[in-house]
């Protein structure tokens, strides 16, 4: 298949837009994924991501702004799309009344794979996603995680150039979680720009790069690390004090916490340096809160996420007072 | 590209075959409609009851009474002793009609003149009521002639060869004994290739969009026509399949004659099959739920293939904006080709204009489904 210059970019994206009646899913997305990346889609439910990954499959036509798959327009040429990239909906979309194997021959022969080399992918599938033993089972009869590879295979069959993954591994166990991103490093390792979208934290630090996405706006992109570099300018501090949600109210009027959130059973608290570990530790121990282990630690994908969205969200009151 | 519509198809054969429903749909559904409507719908008056009341009491009152008993249309089942009695009879339904014979009627005839005589008609159910009246008109005419002649000769009088003027000689065409089931069976096959037909393709699309099979396709390179063609292929197979059960047991249980070619029915079933199943495909496509689609799917084609289709009511006595209306319903052209095939005979040279409209109308659901149906959620 040929492929039109793309200038290295899998996707871009410009001011796209989707409304549904009054709610704006999408609000003026603009970002790009380079070709062969692993490209993360970060967000809670209902931040946008499907509506995103659809507009860009070409099953759901944006309200506004413009888009560019593999260098086709998501607008006019959506067929040409559908013809070179893999799409694995949320939702299991597979035909539950046919075999593994039916459904594996179904999709390569809708995507046009020449009966020779639909026998080797099929083989390749049925092995990568370790169904051989399987392939004569109805789909319907598989547990959740079988099915999530099986649709993954069918997604490759035609090897597309990029992958389209919405929540791949929605309602899975770890284990089969773990699984199946070891199959999309493999998907990706043969060249195939990847675009996964998630709500596991975990799952994104799989990514070479991240979009974070919050109520229709990218609120921040960029590789893991330079997300964890850029957005959490000071010292995260882990800080173990009991109760911890008395702790929480006198660090909320110590302006050398400059943000304070719970984190499981401690508390995670942004400070500039030693001079504010120092502050934060003194006004802890004048109130009379017990205080244990006070310690500097590296931000998790989490902190950052849950920072970001507070920002937003100050933001957007700030705009809306 | 028809490996893609190929696919389709493929895919729809094994999902029909795994699902017990279906398969319960198309094989059993058929038969038993032909049954329960074909033994139902019985246009034939025959056996109407008949009281009754005989004040003259004479040989030649019973003689009358005789001709009544004779034939198959009417039964006596009750003799009353009054007026009264028979026209109760009349009211509570026990009996379709009462003749009363009143007290003069021997002597009425020896003076030679006029003998009047009652028959009350149950006019209720107006079809039996006219058939009724019709068949009694027969046996009166026929018996007064016989008392006419018989008047005649014994005043000596010798009875000509030619006693009327006008002599029709009837001769009834295609189904010579009237029977009912010749034109009820070939108008069923219609009826019932009609619904069962939309009701199979019509839960065809919407399960997928149910089920959520759908976005995965759509999100898929095959076309909106590909994907229309690919799914009724199958199913005018497996509604041929039906066909020829149908015809089958109309044969077998009705003993209908089939005068034409078999072939050519089947062939043109197979258009009518395409119409009606275009039908239900573009119902599917339009449907947001298979609950949905199934009853759009039975009212749109069952009361119109039964109602205005000229399966019982005939289209001549309809008003001229029904009758109009007619023609947008399959099942009326296919009833011409399906009596015109079992009863008459008839082949393609008379059927092509029906057969011409049935593939139009295919074509054309084809294409509205195909255009109707988007790939977009």
């Amino acid at each position: 298949m040929t492929r039109p210059e793309t200038f290295g970019q899998a996707v871009t994206v410009e001011n796209l837009v989707k409304r549904f009646g009054d709610f704006t899913a999408v609000d003026h997305l603009s970002f790009s994924v380079s070709a062969g990346e692993i490209f993360g889609f970060l967000g809670p439910n209902g931040a946008g991501k499907s509506t995103t990954i659809r507009m860009l499959c070409g099953i759901l036509a944006p309200t506004s702004g413009r888009g560019n798959v593999i260098g086709f327009d998501i607008l006019t040429e959506s067929e040409q799309i559908k013809e070179r990239i893999g799409y694995m909906s949320q939702k299991f979309s597979l035909y539950d009344d046919l075999t593994v194997e039916e459904n594996i021959e179904f999709y390569g022969g809708i995507y046009g794979v020449p009966a020779g080399r639909l026998e080797q992918r099929k083989r390749w599938i049925l092995e990568m996603a370790d169904l051989t033993e399987r392939a004569d089972s109805l789909t319907g009869e598989l547990a959740v995680g079988w099915k999530q590879r099986l649709a993954l295979g069918c997604a490759v069959v035609h090897e597309p150039q990029i992958l389209f993954l919405d929540e791949p591994t929605a309602g899975v166990d770890p284990t089969s979680r773990r699984n199946f991103w070891d199959l999309i490093y493999d998907v990706a390792g043969g060249g195939v720009t990847v675009f996964v979208t998630t709500h596991y934290m975990d799952e994104a630090e799989h990514c070479d790069r991240l979009g974070l996405i919050y109520a229709g706006k990218l609120i921040a992109s960029g590789s893991p690390q330079q997300l964890k570099e850029r957005c959490v300018a000071g010292t995260l501090l882990e800080v173990h004090a009991q109760p911890v949600m008395q702790a929480l109210d006198v660090l909320a009027q110590e302006p050398a916490a400059r943000e304070v959130a719970v984190f499981g059973a401690a508390l995670h608290v942004v400070t500039d340096g030693e001079a504010g570990e120092k502050r934060v530790r003194a006004a802890l121990e004048g109130s009379g809160v017990t205080v244990g282990h006070i310690g500097a630690i590296v931000p998790s994908l989490e902190d950052i996420f849950v920072a970001l969205i507070e920002q937003a969200d100050r933001a957007a009151a700030g705009v809306g007072g | 590209m028809l490996l893609r519509t190929w696919m389709i198809s493929w895919k729809e054969f094994i999902q029909i075959f795994r699902d017990a429903r279906t398969l319960a749909v198309v094989v059993i559904l058929p038969v038993l409609m032909l049954v329960l409507f074909g033994y139902a719908i019985n246009l034939d008056v025959r056996h109407l009851k008949l009281a009754v009341h005989d004040q003259d009491r004479s040989q030649a009152s019973r003689d009358l009474i005789g001709a009544f008993s004779r034939g198959e249309h009417f039964d006596v089942t009750a003799y009353l002793g009054s007026y009264d009695e028979a026209t109760e009879a009349l009211d509570r339904g026990r009996v379709q009609a009462a003749l009363v014979i009143p007290t003069e009627f021997s002597e009425d005839l020896a003076a030679g003149g006029a003998a009047p005589v009652q028959l009350l008609i149950d006019g209720s159910d107006s079809t039996t009521a006219s058939t009724a009246i019709a068949y009694a008109n027969a046996i009166i005419l026929q018996h007064s002639g016989k008392i006419s002649a018989g008047a005649l000769r014994r005043r000596g009088l010798m009875v000509h060869a030619e006693p009327l003027a006008l002599d029709t000689r009837l001769r009834v065409w295609y189904n010579p004994e009237l029977k009912s089931t010749n034109f009820i069976v070939p108008g069923l096959v219609a009826v019932i290739l009609m619904m069962l037909a939309a009701l199979l393709t019509s839960m065809t699309v919407v399960r997928e969009r149910e089920r959520g099979t759908i976005e995965q396709l759509i999100a898929s390179p095959v076309m909106p026509h590909e994907l229309m063609l690919g799914k009724l292929v199958p199913y005018v197979i497996i509604a041929s399949v039906d066909v020829v059960l149908v015809i089958a047991a109309g044969k077998l249980l009705f003993r209908v004659p089939l005068v034409g070619s078999p072939v050519l029915l089947l062939a043109l079933s197979a258009v009518f099959l395409m119409a009606a199943l275009g039908i239900g495909l573009l119902i599917s496509v339009v449907s947001t739920s298979q609950q949905t689609a199934m009853t759009v799917a039975v009212l749109a084609t069952v009361l119109p293939s039964m109602l205005l289709s000229g399966f019982i009511f005939p289209i001549s006595a309809m008003p001229a904006v029904l009758q109009w209306l007619t023609n947008v319903i399959p099942a009326t052209h296919f009833l011409v080709i399906a009596r015109g095939i079992f009863l008459k005979g008839s082949g393609l040279s008379l059927l092509w204009p029906q057969a011409l409209v049935l593939l139009l109308y295919g074509l054309l659901m084809l294409g509205l489904s195909s255009l109707r149906f988007r790939k977009r959620l």
